[in-house]
This record gives C-alpha cells, sequence and structure tokens, in this order.
C-alpha cells in the first residue's frame, strides 16, 4: 500500500483507479478479479463450443448437437466428465512438479488479462508498461508445459514439452518485435492508451506486424499448425498425455484460455479493441474476440501440421527478418512522414508485406532433409 | 566441450492412434532423429491360413475377407482366381464384368481411406480424411445395394459372384462416377499445392526403385518409385485385356509421388467402372460349380493387382473339400519391409507420415 | 503376360551348370537340392537371360514325410516368372540356406515360415518368431501341430 500511496501523493501517470470509479481501490480489483475469472470461464466454454461445431462443419460432418440445444452443453457435459476421473499420478513421477505444473501454466493466463481494457478504463490495472507486461507474462505458460513433460517421467512427454520449449522461445522475437511497430504508431506501451489511438485499426496501418504476429501467436499457444506439442497422430497426448481428471481439466482449459487471451491482445493492438459504432463497447471486444478466434480455428482445420525443425526454420529464417523489416519500415515511417495521411500510409503497408511475404517464401526452404545415420 | 548424447529406444505402441492397427514400433531415436526401428506385430494374428485348411473351399472365402479388411472383395477375388486355377473352372462374361467393377471400386475405396489417413497422419487434423471418407460411404451405398452388406462383402465366388446385381445398381455407379470425378479434381487442387503438405510430403522418405524391386514392393509404392509394374497390364486377369486404361507412375519416390500416384489410379478406376459398366452382357453370374468343390490335386498361384499391390494365393489341393495349402502373399507384409530403410534419418514425424504413405492393413500383415 | 518358364524348358537351360541339382516337380516348379539352393538362386538372379530381381513370396507346406519350401521369383526386365522349390525331409529339425543375402525380401517372410513351421534358415540376419509371440510352444501350420 506504501507504494501506491507514494504514487497517488505524487501524481504519478499511474492511474490506480479511475476517476470516475464509485468506490474504493479494493472494490475494484474485487469486481474486475471476478469479471476476469468470470469472463474467461465463460468464453472457454464458449470457445470451446464454437470451435468443435465449426471444425465439424469445415469437415463436412455436424459437430456436437446432442448436449443441450444445439449442442451448447457440450463444454459442460466435457468439464464435468473430466472432474469425475480418476487422478491418476504415475508412479515413478516427480509428484510436486507435476501437481504443479497446471497451475503454473494456468495462472499467467488470468493474470495476463489484467492488462486488457474491455472499456475505455475499464481494466484490472491500467499499467503504463502493459506491453512488456503481456510479454513477459506470457512467457511463464511454457514453464508450466515443460513441468509437466518432465515431471511426468514420460519419454513422449518430454519430447513433447522440449519441442514446446524450443517452439515457444523462437516465436518470442517475432512476436515482440511486431508489437513494437504498434507501439511506434500508438506512441505508448499502455495497452489503452493504445486502443484509444486506432482511429483506424492497427491492422491496416500494420498488415505485416499483425500477419507476424497471428502466426507467431498460434505458435505461442500450440494451435494447428503449429500443434506439434500435442500431436495427436505422434506423441499421443505430447505433454499432458500422464494427466487425468482435474489436471487434465486445467490443461485443457489454459490451452482454450490462452487462445482467448491471445485473440484478446491481438484485438487490442490491432483491431481497435472496444472501439465501434452503436454497440456497447465491451460487446465490440467479445465480438472482435470471437471473429479472431474464428479466424484461429479456420486455420486450424485447413493446414497440415509442420515439423518441429520446419517450425524453428520458419520461425528464425522467415518470421524474424520480416519482423526486422517491419520494425524498420514502421519506424521510418513515423520518423519521417509523421503526418502523411494515414490511407497512404495503408497502402504502402500492404504493398510492402505483399511483396516481403511473396518474394521472401520464394527463396525460404523449410527445414533439413534426411540426416545421415 | 562436446556435447554428450545417448539415442533412446520410443516405444510407438501398439495402441497408438495413427498405427493404423495394432503396430508397434521400437524406435532409437537421437533426439528427433530416427536412427533405427524395430516393427514389432502379430498382435492380429488369427490364424486365417490354418483355418482355410480346415472349411471348405467355399468356406474359406468369409475368412479371406478378414485379411484385408478395407477392401475385402479383393482378397475374395484373387483367392477365387487361385481355386479357379486349380480347378480349370472357366467364369460367365457378366460375372467378370461384375468383378471388374467391383475391383476397381474397391480399389477407389482403398485410396480414399489411405491418401485420408496419410493426410491425418500429417497433421490435417481430419478435414481432408473426412471429406474422403464421404466419397468412402457413398462406396459402401452401392455395395450395400449389391449384396447387402458394407464391410466384409463376401459376394465373389468361385465360378463368378454370388448373385446378379440389382436393376439399380448399375445407374446408382453411373451417377456415382462423374460425382467423384469432379469431387477429385476440387479435393486434387486444394492439396496439391498445399505449401506445408509439400514440405512435410515432398522429398520425404525416398524408396529407390532398385531397393524396391529387391524387397518385392509393389503396387502405388513401387509405382511411385519409377517401377512400371502393373498386374492389371503385365500380368492380366480376368478380362482387364479389354479395358483401355494407364498406369499413373513417378519417378521420385517419396511420400508425395505416393500420394500423387493414389489420386491418379482413383481417377483411372474411374474410367475402367464407365467402360466395363458400358459393355456389360446379360447372362449367368457364376458357373455351375458343385458347392463342396474338389479341384483335382495341384498346386495354383492365383494373383491380382489389388489396390496396395500384388495379392496372391498359393493354394494346394489334395482333392478333398477343404485347401491342403492356402498361404496369402500379404502385400502389406511385404511393403512393410522396407520402412527400416525408408525412415532411417528422418525425424520422427516423418516416420508417421511415411509409415502412413506406404498404406498398411494389420490385417494382411498378420493374417 | 507374366509367362511362368515351363518346369521342362528351365530345367534343361539350368542342367549344364546345375547337372543332378535339380528336377520337375510338375509342370510349373522346379525341385532344387537344398545344398544348391544359395547357387541356383544366384545364378538365376545374376545371368543376363533370367534377371530374377523381384522376389515374390516365399511360403512352406507340410506334405507329412517332408517339409516343401516354395520360392516365387519374377523378373521385371523378361517380364517371367518361376516356381523354386526345396524340401526338407529332417523333420525333427528341418534347415534350408537363408536367400536374404540375394533378396531383402525374403527377409519377413522366412521368419514367417520359421515361426508357423519351424524351418531354418541359415545365414538369416535376425531369425525370431514374427506373428507368434516369442515363447510361443509349437509351430502351428505342421500337421501334427497339437493345440
Amino acid at each position: 500500500m506504501a507504494v501506491l500511496d507514494f504514487a497517488m501523493n505524487n501524481s504519478l501517470p499511474m492511474q490506480a483507479v479511475p476517476p470516475d470509479w464509485p468506490g474504493g481501490y479494493w472494490w475494484h480489483w474485487l469486481f474486475f478479479t471476478v469479471v476476469l475469472i468470470v469472463f474467461i470461464l465463460t468464453m472457454v466454454l464458449g470457445v470451446i463450443y464454437i470451435e468443435r461445431r465449426l471444425l465439424g462443419r469445415m469437415q463436412s460432418r455436424l459437430g456436437p448437437n446432442r448436449t443441450g440445444p444445439f449442442g451448447l452443453l457440450q463444454a459442460v457435459a466435457d468439464a464435468v466428465k473430466v472432474l469425475l476421473k480418476e487422478n491418476i499420478v504415475p508412479s515413478a513421477a516427480d509428484r510436486v512438479v507435476h501437481w504443479l505444473a497446471p497451475v503454473v501454466a494456468f495462472a499467467p493466463v488470468l493474470i495476463l488479462m489484467a492488462v486488457v481494457p474491455f472499456q475505455d478504463g475499464a481494466l484490472l490495472a491500467d499499467l503504463n508498461i502493459g506491453v512488456l507486461y503481456v510479454v513477459a507474462i506470457s512467457s511463464v505458460t511454457t514453464v508450466g508445459v515443460f513441468m509437466a513433460g518432465w515431471g511426468s517421467s514420460n519419454k513422449y512427454s518430454l519430447l513433447g514439452a522440449m519441442r514446446t520449449v524450443a517452439a515457444v522461445v523462437s516465436y518470442e522475437i517475432p512476436l515482440v518485435l511486431s508489437i513494437i511497430g504498434v507501439v511506434l504508431l500508438a506512441g505508448s506501451l499502455s495497452l489503452n492508451s493504445i486502443v484509444l489511438a486506432q482511429d483506424i485499426p492497427f491492422i491496416l496501418l500494420q498488415p505485416l506486424g499483425f500477419f507476424l504476429f497471428f502466426t507467431a501467436g498460434c505458435a505461442e499457444i500450440n494451435r494447428s499448425p503449429f500443434d506439434l506439442m500435442e500431436a495427436d497422430s505422434e506423441l499421443v497426448a505430447g505433454f499432458h498425455t500422464e494427466y487425468s481428471g482435474m489436471k487434465f481439466a486445467m490443461f485443457y482449459l489454459v490451452e482454450y484460455a490462452e487462445a482467448i487471451a491471445m485473440a484478446a491482445i491481438i484485438t487490442t493492438l490491432f483491431l481497435g479493441g472496444w472501439r465501434g459504432p452503436l454497440l456497447p463497447p465491451w460487446l465490440w471486444f467479445i465480438l472482435k474476440v470471437v471473429i479472431v478466434f474464428f479466424v484461429m480455428v479456420w486455420t486450424r482445420t485447413t493446414l497440415p501440421r509442420v515439423r518441429i525443425d520446419q517450425l524453428m526454420a520458419l520461425a528464425w529464417k522467415f518470421l524474424f527478418p520480416l519482423a526486422l523489416i517491419n520494425l524498420f519500415v514502421t519506424a521510418i515511417q513515423v520518423l519521417a512522414w509523421p503526418d502523411a495521411l494515414p490511407w497512404i500510409m495503408v497502402v504502402i503497408n500492404f504493398a510492402i508485406m505483399g511483396v516481403l511475404v511473396l518474394a521472401w517464401s520464394r527463396f525460404f526452404k523449410l527445414g533439413w532433409g534426411r540426416v545421415k545415420v | 566441450m562436446t556435447f554428450s548424447t545417448e539415442p533412446f529406444v520410443l516405444n510407438f505402441g501398439p495402441l497408438h492412434p495413427s498405427t493404423h492397427g495394432v503396430f508397434r514400433i521400437k524406435a532409437t531415436l537421437d533426439g528427433e532423429v530416427v536412427l533405427d526401428i524395430e516393427p514389432v506385430f502379430g498382435y492380429l494374428h488369427r490364424g486365417i491360413e490354418k483355418l482355410m485348411e480346415e472349411r471348405t473351399y467355399t468356406g474359406g472365402i468369409p475368412l479371406t475377407d478378414r485379411l484385408d479388411y478395407v477392401n475385402s472383395m479383393t482378397n475374395n477375388f484373387a483367392y477365387c482366381l487361385a481355386v479357379e486355377k486349380l480347378g480349370g473352372i472357366k467364369v460367365p462374361e457378366r460375372a467378370e464384368y461384375i468383378r471388374v467393377i467391383i475391383a476397381e471400386l474397391q480399389r477407389i475405396g482403398n485410396h480414399c481411406l489411405a491418401v485420408g489417413a496419410m493426410l491425418n497422419d500429417a497433421g490435417a487434423l481430419g478435414t481432408p480424411f473426412f471429406y474422403l471418407w464421404r466419397q468412402r460411404e457413398k462406396i459402401y451405398d452401392l455395395l450395400e445395394m449389391l449384396c447387402g452388406q458394407r464391410l466384409m462383402n463376401n459376394y465373389v465366388r468361385i465360378g463368378g459372384v454370388s448373385q446378379d446385381i440389382p436393376a439399380e445398381f448399375l445407374p446408382a455407379v453411373m451417377k456415382f462416377v462423374p460425382q467423384l470425378r469432379s469431387f477429385l479434381d476440387e479435393y486434387d487442387f486444394f492439396l496439391m499445392q498445399n505449401e506445408i503438405l509439400l514440405a512435410r510430403a515432398k522429398g520425404v522418405g525416398i524408396l529407390p526403385p532398385e531397393v524396391a524391386i529387391n524387397c518385392g514392393i509393389s503396387g502405388p509404392v513401387a509405382r511411385a518409385s519409377g517401377i512400371k509394374r502393373d498386374l492389371r497390364r503385365d500380368d492380366p486377369y480376368s478380362i482387364y485385356q479389354r479395358f483401355e486404361f494407364e498406369i499413373p507412375t513417378c519417378e521420385e519416390g517419396d511420400c508425395y509421388a505416393r500420394y500423387r500416384v493414389r489420386i491418379a489410379e482413383m481417377l483411372q478406376s474411374l474410367h475402367i467402372i464407365v467402360q466395363a459398366a458400358q459393355s456389360m452382357p446379360p447372362g449367368a453370374t457364376k458357373a455351375d460349380v458343385p458347392h463342396l468343390i474338389r479341384p483335382p490335386a495341384g498346386e495354383a498361384y492365383g494373383h491380382i493387382e489389388g489396390p496396395k499391390g500384388e495379392l496372391g494365393f498359393y493354394v494346394v489341393s489334395d482333392n478333398s473339400i477343404a485347401p491342403y495349402r492356402c498361404h496369402v502373399r500379404a502385400t502389406s507384409f511385404i511393403n512393410l519391409s522396407a520402412l527400416r530403410q525408408m525412415v532411417r534419418g528422418w525425424k520422427v514425424a516423418d516416420l508417421i507420415i511415411i509409415f502412413g504413405s506406404i498404406d498398411i492393413t494389420m490385417g494382411e500383415v498378420d493374417r | 503376360m507374366t509367362a511362368v518358364l515351363p518346369a521342362k524348358d528351365l530345367v534343361t537351360r539350368l542342367s549344364g551348370v546345375f547337372a543332378g541339382k535339380l528336377e520337375e516337380a510338375g509342370r510349373d516348379s522346379v525341385l532344387v537340392r537344398a545344398d544348391a539352393l544359395l547357387e541356383v538362386a544366384a545364378y538365376l538372379k545374376n545371368t543376363a537371360g533370367f534377371a530374377f530381381d523381384y522376389f515374390n513370396m516365399v511360403t512352406a507346406a507340410d506334405y507329412y514325410q517332408y517339409f516343401e519350401v516354395v520360392y516365387h521369383l519374377t523378373s521385371t526386365r523378361h517380364n517371367h516368372s518361376v516356381f523354386i522349390k526345396v524340401r526338407c525331409h529332417n523333420r525333427a529339425n528341418p534347415s534350408v540356406p537363408s536367400v536374404v543375402p540375394l533378396w531383402q525380401g525374403a527377409d519377413f517372410q522366412e521368419r514367417e515360415v520359421f515361426d508357423l513351421f519351424g524351418i531354418r534358415f541359415e545365414g538369416h540376419p535376425d531369425l525370431k518368431r514374427i506373428v507368434l509371440w516369442e515363447g510361443f510352444d509349437g509351430y502351428p501350420l505342421r500337421k501334427d501341430w497339437n493345440r
């Protein structure tokens, strides 16, 4: 509390509580904590349903349609089933690590949502280093995944966990670099200010940045086409092979909660967050999150999986140079033509993105071939 | 500072989401690279060859259904061919045409499953698999119209087929053919240039033609390596000499080549079906052979170009109602012998896709 | 048409080199003595007029007094095939030379014959049971196998 008093008394830019909030600091914290938990859990249920239905429809089959009207209660049924299952721990497993892994994997996702604005000023903590916070916290999930893989004392799990760590570490860099382009345009690291600065959504001004962030984000959260961490057809279930019961439910939750969190970040950074006409802002926010998630499901259904060395090659040889080039181009644009009409910038950026992606992929060789044994 | 590593053995156990049946691979891995594999199978061994010695010749036909259960009637066909060679039995014309149509329908159905399963192993989460499975369901409908069973059809008999085709069968087949053709064009268009599929399958798991010949590989796997050998052309059985069709081959011998050969073969099968349906004569559908047939003593080897390759039956008779010895020259069993060489040096993910591209059915491997 | 070389023809052509070691056994198959099997097989594989490079199958049958191992070879170049047979009269300990050094495709199939009949293949790199499990008692496809 001393830190808070110090900040308030010295008028630091940190706004602990927005000025129009009725009530004290702790009431604000409690309200938003509850909102966040409810939001994440409800959205997970909804998102699981959307994914399974969409997956089914895109695969020319129906998807769940029996549990509840239109199969809406499928996720609830799954949750109940999983909770009733026996909690098995392998005898050779490291018990503490095995038990802690789901917690370590899930907590950062909730913590991440603390800086995402639902409405103008409506977020748990309007940190003025919001972007840095997002980047830092989102890596902690990997520690949980690796704990799961190692603590299961199972070769499959370990293989899956190693792959995850390698992939996440590689994809952090294009992720961060593409965010910096947005930060340059908005002039602030605070997520609320970034949303406020988006008179035209940054997806138009930073198309290459959006593409890079989306790809790197999908790789971070282990979604197809980068889901070899839990590749069903190769490693049975990767790092969560040995989990059952509530702990498995947590990992399942983590997968979708991360997807929602990533979709929320994408919405905030690129799609204009809660901005939009007519509807209430929080509804716009949820709508945009669902749309981004829809695109994620779409890529999942359509594309086959890449191999691990192809994954690494994609990160280091394709996304990373493009991210650097994106950063330079954005920096030059912000410095040299700060007053240029935004629409010229849009056209130029789309042209640059088209040229870069097409030209680079022509010269890009995916992965090694056969190794001499 | 040298970095010392040691290889470890990972067991892709008999129960595994993508081993196409109960098949166990003991893979020695160095990190992700496969150094060596040892295939272990026999989990589905039912002793079919011994059981055939205790059934009559006709009573053994349902046993052959269960060999390559993905396309049952090709097994029936090969077995009946062998016994007809033994007994010198001539099959009536109409039955031959029906058998050809069925064999080609089974070929299409098998390739639907093979391509879908290979793409499923590549990680495409089932989307191409479900699309192809829908076509296979349409073939099931046709087969149900024909003999009442979708799988394990047991329709082909020694000397012909068990009953005549219903009146609505040929029109249904002719309706199915153009629909499948346009579906395959669209499907191939989606997948042919898919970057990720190309990266996963092109150049992966190359089978050199000398190795293929030495191991006795047959079928689409051999044709994808450049070996232009197809029993319908090189050793024609039934009435295949009357039909015009091409034998698609590729030169590279990688997984992508096997995929392309299978898609091309499906289109050629459609061509054969149309020709057969248009020129089917009326007449008897089964030669007049007794149910408890006693072929004269001797031996015969009857083989066909099944969807997976050369499927042969070596039947020895001692003039009794049951075969003295019946051996199955099982395609998948023999195609499996090249797996070890194809896989060494590739990664775990490639092991799965290479195994999927050979198209193995454990029923045939284990018998 | 993959012509099956008639046995008479084959015996005539081969008896110049392998006199006394082979004879006809039926219309289509040639019976070779077990000790001459590897030489005959290598000759058939490597000689230009035969060129049997494609190993189709190997199987066996139990004829009470002897086991008969049947090989089916094909030539992709000349499109002809041949059946070779070898007999083992020693029921307690039957043994035949292995052709795995010549054709790799014989590997799994010889293991299967060993598994189901008990015929040992000398020179096979890794002769162990393949479709039945280690520790299975007996050889099921023998006619005197008592289940």
